[in-house]
């Protein structure tokens, strides 16, 4: 069993960071709207607050862990250029993907969104993390803040599916490969 | 007794806290996110633009838009701080300002927008 260091920043990215950051919305957006919710009968305990903060910071780091990795690490491998006469496009995902028309509009559309639009989560996290931290309960008497802080991060959350599903299908069309190998396990031969 | 004095009941206010702060935050988020798209646009439109943003190569202009982005979001989050820190704004107008600069972040990063104008 074994995996190239482009395969394993692949799935770092795209499963370490990416999809817990997705996860992590499911119980981030339960939370919100259970404070933001117009005259919700609940109360949230110092301690409760506590832990929604720093449930928060932990996917704002995990929103910019996924960025950086994304254009700084994977991005570099996607848009390699090929040297002159190289015919094999398979270490080239972009150039694969532009070779034909079946498959341009993933990187015309697809990889061109996915990479803009990645982008507005980990801005729009940042500042849910900081407004819910900043008013903790006081929050409570600022309606239209409630709504902001709310908005932003559904939006977080759009911005996340839309970068993580075209990732996901660019995956499958023109994957990431080569770098240095790297043995996990080795298997007996049948 | 100690539950009483550690929760809040919702919809009760416990204390006055001026909005500033959190306007500032939630307009410069709003700021941050329509840069992400009109560095996006306007790149796609001008190729000499394109190439002025291109601050690592290996990244290409990506990583000018994010960085310009990044601190137009961060000053603008500064220099609004800095103004409304004491400050009672008026909510509203920032929430639609913010939403409004959100939306026009999403449009911007949309590449079948793009292809209306190139």
């Amino acid at each position: 069993m074994e995996i190239t260091t482009h395969d394993f920043m692949t799935v770092l990215h795209g499963m370490g960071f990416g999809a817990l950051f997705m996860l992590a919305f499911s119980g981030a957006l339960v939370e919100l709207y259970r404070i933001s919710a117009p005259g919700a009968p609940s109360a949230m305990s110092a301690g409760g607050q506590t832990l929604l903060g720093l449930y928060l910071v932990a996917m704002v780091i995990l929103a910019w862990l996924t960025v950086f990795s994304g254009t700084y690490v994977i991005y570099p491998w996607y848009r390699a250029v090929p040297a002159e006469g190289v015919t094999d496009l398979a270490d080239y995902p972009r150039r694969l993907l532009l070779s034909s028309g079946k498959t341009s509009e993933w990187h015309n559309i697809g990889m061109e969104w996915k990479e803009h639009a990645g982008w507005l989560a980990p801005i729009a996290i940042t500042m849910v993390a900081y407004v819910t931290m900043k008013y903790g309960r006081a929050i409570i008497q600022h309606r239209n803040m409630r709504i902001s802080v709310l908005a932003f991060a559904v939006a977080a959350f759009v911005a996340t599916g839309i970068a993580g599903a075209f990732g996901a299908f660019l995956n499958k069309y023109a994957p990431i490969r080569g770098g240095d190998v790297i043995i996990l396990m080795q298997g007996e031969a049948p | 007794m100690n539950t009483l004095r550690n929760t809040v009941e919702f919809g009760k206010t416990p204390e006055t806290i001026p909005n500033g702060p959190g306007a500032a935050a939630i307009l410069a988020a709003g700021i941050g996110c329509a840069a992400i798209g009109v560095l996006a646009f306007a790149s796609e439109l001008s190729p000499g633009l394109h190439d002025l943003l291109n601050f690592y190569n290996p990244v290409g202009p990506l990583s000018g838009k994010t960085t310009v982005a990044i601190i137009v979001w961060l000053v603008a989050w500064y220099g609004l701080s800095r103004i409304w820190r004491r400050e009672t704004v008026n909510m509203r107008t920032v929430n639609i300002a913010a939403l409004v600069l959100l939306g026009i972040g999403f449009l911007l990063t949309f590449p079948p927008f793009w292809y209306l104008f190139v």
